[in-house]
């Protein structure tokens, strides 16, 4: 048994190089320091993308978009053997995802693994970070219940600051002056064949880079001489402590999928009012806030257009922070690319916040 | 039980069971329960429609309204569970209920009144339309036939008590 399965694998190995990445496997090492526990947080995105795509798979066994969709959800809900949990299951898991990229996200940012050569990683994962964030705006409108419908509804009123060719962009995303079953079916059309053509290959483009470039340190590990640095071999010792964090990451999906389980709200009804404290997921909850912020202090059209130019503005700024802060050396630059880092992370988590406060 | 034992016959420090099988076998139980654990709940919800229907098809009887108008010579195509079946209304007054599924190859057929006979597009297999009886062509077995009572207000088809 044992010689047959050799044979098979030189036959193979001969055919595809698989000693090559044996031996590349062999070779990858993890560095071992103080802040060595946020590199799992690319691999938890990864671990949650992968619960998407099998969830949503699924789900499309059973989902009908077009005017049938409020239907097919509620059957899927309540009709189908353990389907109100594979439903729970892709809604929770959508968000642990983009918790997860954040975490991901910051902590690179304050690693300064975006340096030189790893400006690509940065670039690839900011936009993989937008197109989850595309992805959770389209899904939530998938169900038809009255608060996908009216949020889908309020979110769409982005498009009108756009100048002149707004109102009629908007009018064509949703297909048509209102979000209809027309809407519904290109958001799927968008959530599950456009979004996962494009972000696959930008997914696999970040994880070659991984491979190509290896974990970036911290400056603090960068000080250091090579004799003072410590790694650990990817395989087996990093693989199998990345499982593990998988498994708790399973674990805490699992408990938060049963216990709470995904709700399903009365069918959207555009003749009934919006439901009270109506609000997008938590993750636009800061545009959100900062929208209104603005709208405040510059009553009408001004206020909106100021609101979109400042979070644009900043986005940009984030996009490019390695043209800026480029170099390995500690100097100004470094230092207030770090302090942009910690008032971007504060103005999130302030922004969010006083979002809930004031709903 | 096991431990119990290996403590009696064998000092605590040589223990039967060594940490490292321990370690494995603990391991394989609980990604055995895990991979159970999910594959059950995934495996249920795929099925889901396959429960349904063999739900639907465990139906013993059903009453078809207004049925005993049905025109002599003329057949009325119905739902048995989830099976197609069909209801013969013949010129000499009887009446022939059988499911409408080809035994050859699931087809529905369809009764032809002018030759009198139950004929499958399909392949061309024909069946006699008062027996269920396979004639003609592929089909290897007969339809199987329902039992029918027919009332003022309805044709009751039921499942033949002597082959239930």
């Amino acid at each position: 048994m044992k010689s047959i399965l050799l044979s098979f694998y030189s036959w193979a190995d001969e055919r595809l190089g698989l000693e090559e990445m044996v031996q590349f496997a062999k070779h990858k090492t993890v560095p071992v320091h103080s802040q060595a526990f946020w590199y799992y947080w690319g691999g938890l995105s990864l671990f949650f993308f992968l619960i998407q795509f099998a969830t949503g798979v699924l789900l499309l066994l059973y989902y009908r978009p077009g005017p049938d969709a409020y239907d097919s959800v509620r059957q899927i809900t309540y009709d189908t053997n353990f389907g109100w949990l594979v439903r729970s299951v892709h809604s929770w898991a959508a968000n642990l995802m983009i918790v997860a990229i954040f975490v991901h996200m910051f902590s690179v940012f304050f690693m300064k693994a975006y340096r030189k050569p790893r400006e690509f990683g940065w670039w690839s994962g900011v936009a993989l970070l937008g197109m989850a964030m595309v992805f959770g705006f389209s899904g939530y409108l998938l169900p038809m219940d009255d608060l996908a419908y009216f949020a889908t509804k309020v979110g769409m009123e982005i498009f009108s600051v756009v100048p002149m060719i707004g109102p009629k962009l908007a009018d064509l995303v949703r297909g048509g002056p209102d979000v209809s079953e027309y809407t519904v079916h290109r958001f799927f059309a968008l959530h599950v064949v456009v979004l996962p053509a494009v972000f696959l290959p930008i997914l696999g483009f970040h994880l070659w880079l991984v491979q190509r470039h290896g974990n970036a340190v911290p400056p603090s590990e960068e000080a250091k001489s090579e004799a003072q640095r410590r790694s650990e071999s990817f395989f087996p010792n990093f693989m199998m402590k990345d499982f593990a964090m998988w498994l708790v990451a399973f674990n805490v999906l699992s408990v938060l999928a049963f216990m709470f389980p995904w709700d399903l709200g009365p069918q959207a009804d555009p003749l009934k009012p919006a439901p009270l404290g109506i609000h997008p997921e938590w993750y636009f909850m800061s545009q959100f806030q900062v929208l209104k912020i603005f709208g405040d202090l510059f009553p009408g059209k001004l206020g909106e257009i100021l609101g979109i130019v400042v979070f644009t503005a900043g986005l940009l700024l984030w996009f490019l922070i390695p043209l800026y802060d480029n170099t390995q050396e500690a100097g100004r630059r470094a230092k207030r690319a770090t302090y942009f880092g910690l008032f971007t992370l504060m103005a999130l988590i302030v922004t969010t916040i006083w979002a809930y406060l004031v709903l | 039980m096991m431990s119990k034992a290996t403590d009696k016959n064998n000092p605590p420090s040589t223990g039967g069971v060594s940490r490292q099988t321990f370690l494995r076998a603990a391991v394989g139980s609980a990604g055995v329960i895990y991979a159970a654990g999910l594959a059950y709940p995934v495996y249920r919800y795929v099925a889901s429609p396959v429960e349904k229907a063999a739900k639907e098809s465990a139906v013993t009887e059903v009453t078809l309204k207004d049925a005993q108008k049905l025109a002599p010579g003329s057949a009325l195509m119905f739902k048995f569970g989830s099976k197609p079946s069909m209801l013969i209304h013949h010129n000499d007054g009887t009446w022939t209920a059988l499911t409408a599924v080809c035994t050859h190859l699931g087809c529905t057929v369809h009764y032809q009144e002018d030759k009198k006979r139950i004929h499958c597009a399909c392949h061309g297999g024909v069946y006699d339309p008062k027996t269920g009886a396979n004639v003609s062509g592929p089909p290897p077995m007969p339809l199987k036939r329902y039992e029918v009572k027919v009332t003022d207000a309805a044709v009751i088809v039921s499942r033949s008590q002597d082959r239930a």
